[in-house]
């Protein structure tokens, strides 16, 4: 790749069955730049998740990406309720989703762990009532 | 084995994608958590499930898997098939349980595959 490609999107925030639509779109130009799998199933992931968590905790927000030739950087804003405690969020199995996200098959409290396990840098940051920012790189190259 | 394969020892009917019949699936997982499946999966290609809704196929299209079994007769959301249609993802309903139906598979030779699996404590 010769210059960085940047690309932002829109999450809306009430339609669920529409969550995860960016993430798809995402690798399908991963896929187009002729990345490898493994990478391209990493980023799905990375994104997927923060993606959902977006849709069912935050009313929705921005996913800014930026490819460059070492490495896809993730940014997801939201100007949701926040995290008042990023420690305890960061636990595996620890929700606080409702029935409603439960029944859909989220809820399990692994969505922020998965986050990390995948990216090669992950920042969590949130303020109560003003809405949190999720930052992760995952590099290209070495596998 | 292939599709095909599954909707014959599932007796299952398909609700989409006719056309990945023929298409070589090698391992399966089973889970109704979303969360789960984008935890612990690893390459697998068949998804068994309760979830009848978008969210598993797009939980499925992240994954790359391309067959998703609903157990227990469940009836998909229309939101699912039309999303199955547009990424090609096989739908098929069978009227066994989630337990039924992956000791069927399994015993046909589908395995869990990925390092989930065979994980040692
Ligand atoms: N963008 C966000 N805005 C506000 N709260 C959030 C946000 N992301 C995560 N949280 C909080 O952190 C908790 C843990 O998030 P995580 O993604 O790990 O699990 P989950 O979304 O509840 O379940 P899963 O991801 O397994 O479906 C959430 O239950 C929620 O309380
Ligand atoms: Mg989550």
């Amino acid at each position: 790749m010769q210059k960085n490609l940047r690309l932002h999107y829109d999450i809306s925030g009430d339609d669920y069955t529409r969550a995860g639509e960016a993430s798809a779109q995402l690798k399908q130009v991963l896929r187009q730049l002729g990345l490898s799998s493994s990478i391209i199933r990493k980023v799905a992931i990375a994104m997927y998740e923060g993606e959902i968590n977006m849709v069912i905790h935050a009313n929705g927000g921005t996913i800014d990406v930026e490819i460059d030739s070492a490495c896809i950087s993730l940014v997801l804003r939201d100007t949701g309720p926040g995290i008042s405690e990023i420690d305890l969020a960061m636990k595996e199995g620890y929700s606080t989703a409702s029935e409603n996200v439960r029944s859909m098959g989220f809820g399990a409290g692994m969505g922020l762990p998965n986050m990390r396990k995948h990216s090669d840098y992950m920042k969590l940051e949130s303020t109560p009532g003003v809405g949190t920012t999720v930052h992760m790189k995952i590099s290209i190259g070495e596998e | 084995m292939t599709i095909a394969e599954i909707v014959d020892i599932l007796d299952a009917k398909v609700l989409s994608g006719e056309e990945l019949l023929a298409r070589d699936v090698h391992s399966a997982c089973g889970s109704d958590l979303m969360s789960d499946v984008l935890a612990f999966v690893k390459d697998q290609s068949v998804l068994v499930t309760g979830l009848t809704n978008a969210q598993a196929v797009r939980t499925a299209e992240m994954m790359d898997i391309i067959c998703i079994v609903l157990v227990r007769g469940k009836i998909a959301d229309s939101g699912m098939i039309e999303l199955a249609k547009d990424r090609s993802v096989a739908v098929l309903q069978t009227q066994h349980s989630m337990f039924a139906a992956c000791g069927l598979l399994y015993e046909r030779g589908l395995r869990g595959g990925g390092k989930s699996h065979a994980k040692k404590s």
